[in-house]
């Protein structure tokens, strides 16, 4: 707690000016695509949400494991903290996705691996989070969204596997690569990367927060506990 | 193991509503599709093994807030949790009595309602195959959110919506192994992948579901 408190002022200032400066440098200050024309822009939303809420979960997945196996209780209200926001990225990600889809692929929503796996993946969190919400007794919700995490990830693997066993790709291959020699034009490149960054940084500073009120929390129903007892 | 899986069989048979119940709901709620789709039978035709594959899904999500309460709630799991006998083997008869009780008879019924949606009958049996291949990992996946939810105020609902997503892998190989065998194509990938799913679900679900049952006694 006394470890984050100086470091939450500087770590919001970072979010917001990374994120600010990537996106009105992606919006303002990059040309329109050839084909796409300004739609092309959407990407400055689109695939940082994408790349936070796939990350959010293995976030998620490693902070299960350290809970089970050290029971370290920040660890379990961390990865309760990250879900919820994992869950507005994926939303963000399927939504983005529409906008962008409708003028490029002609559809809001095409039954497509990434988008499936994408629309599993939202689902997946709801059914975490809900957990977390009706179980009352806290120990027993970490332990047991824990596994549910540990489970989810070997059926959310499963799922990205057999989705592109059943469907063909609309998405272009990856073009993001940072030692490959083709990836997207550096015009959108480098602002795509700080808006990327500042995602990054945002999901970061969110989760602390969470993670700091929940601490709280804990802590005022405790001293009200007490009080209740004297 | 013998015993116990000769008690959860006593009692389905004797509450027949364990077995009556997601017949009569998985019969209802495949028969109530076209309804929605319209009366062209080229189109049931189409959807046949979707339907019967989803209605399957929705069969296995119906009973699972009563699969672990009632021996939750007479103290039966903790009795088996205190004894020799491991919670897994019990999650492991559960996973057994409620394929039998549940599943065979959803799969036998998957052929009627195959005929109504207009299947031609080698298909029909094509999908009754692939249904008995797979509903073994729909149930098993089924018990894991039923050991998790066991106990809690909406737990039922609760099941499903964390369950259903872990069944789209299954659904995917099950339903597209029956549509290439009714186009006649290959389907062996699909079948094996199937298999695979449900035998490894059959081999690992017992020891997650107990594992969330131990944590849930506490």
């Amino acid at each position: 707690m006394r470890a984050t408190d100086r470091l939450m002022t500087p770590l919001w200032l970072t979010a917001a000016a990374v994120t600010t400066a990537g996106l009105i440098w992606g919006f303002f200050f990059t040309p329109p695509d050839r084909v796409q024309g300004a739609t092309v822009k959407i990407i400055f939303v689109h695939v940082p949400s994408a790349l936070v809420a796939i990350n959010a979960w293995l976030m998620m997945l490693a902070a299960s494991i350290i809970w089970l196996v050290r029971r370290h209780h920040v660890s379990a209200l961390a990865a309760r903290a990250a879900a919820r926001t994992g869950y507005v990225m994926a939303a963000l990600a399927i939504l983005t996705g529409a906008i962008w889809g409708k003028p490029m692929w002609g559809t809001w929503w095409a039954w497509e691996p990434r988008l499936t796996s994408m629309l599993i993946l939202f689902f997946t969190y709801a059914g975490y989070i809900a957990l977390w919400r009706v179980c009352d007794d806290r120990t027993k919700a970490a332990d047991l969204t824990a596994y549910l995490c540990i489970f989810g990830s070997i059926f959310a693997l499963l799922s990205r596997y057999s989705v592109m066993f059943w469907s063909q790709g609309l998405h272009q291959g990856a073009t993001l690569s940072l030692d490959s020699e083709t990836h997207i034009h550096n015009v959108y490149y480098y602002p795509l990367l700080a808006c990327m960054a500042g995602f990054v940084v945002l999901f970061i500073v969110v989760t602390l927060e969470a993670t700091r009120a929940e601490i709280r929390r804990i802590q005022t129903e405790r001293l009200l506990e007490r009080g209740v007892a004297a | 193991m013998k015993p116990l899986l000769q008690r959860e069989f006593r009692l389905a048979l004797r509450a027949r509503g364990r077995i009556v119940l997601p017949l009569t709901f998985y019969l209802a709620v495949t028969v109530m599709i076209p309804f929605g789709i319209g009366p062209d039978i080229e189109v049931h035709r189409l959807a046949a093994a979707g339907v019967l594959w989803a209605g399957a899904l929705l069969a296995f999500l119906l009973p699972l807030q009563h699969l672990f309460q009632e021996d939750m709630d007479d103290g039966t799991i903790d009795r088996l949790a205190a004894s020799a006998l491991p919670l897994e083997v019990f999650a492991f008869g559960k996973i057994v009595s409620s394929w039998t009780v549940t599943g065979i008879p959803i799969c036998l019924a998957s052929l009627v309602v195959g005929n109504i949606l207009n299947m031609p009958p080698g298909t029909g049996l094509a999908t009754l195959l692939t249904l008995l291949a797979g509903t073994p990992a729909l149930c098993s996946i089924g018990v894991l959110g039923a050991a998790i939810t066991v106990g809690m105020a909406k737990g039922g609902i609760l099941a499903a919506v964390i369950v259903i997503p872990f069944c789209v892998p299954t659904l995917i190989f099950g339903a597209s192994a029956a549509g290439s065998i009714a186009a006649g194509e290959a389907a062996a990938t699909s079948i094996a992948a199937v298999l695979a799913i449900s035998l490894a679900c059959i081999a690992l679900i017992p020891f997650a579901s107990a594992k969330v049952l131990r944590i849930n006694l506490q």
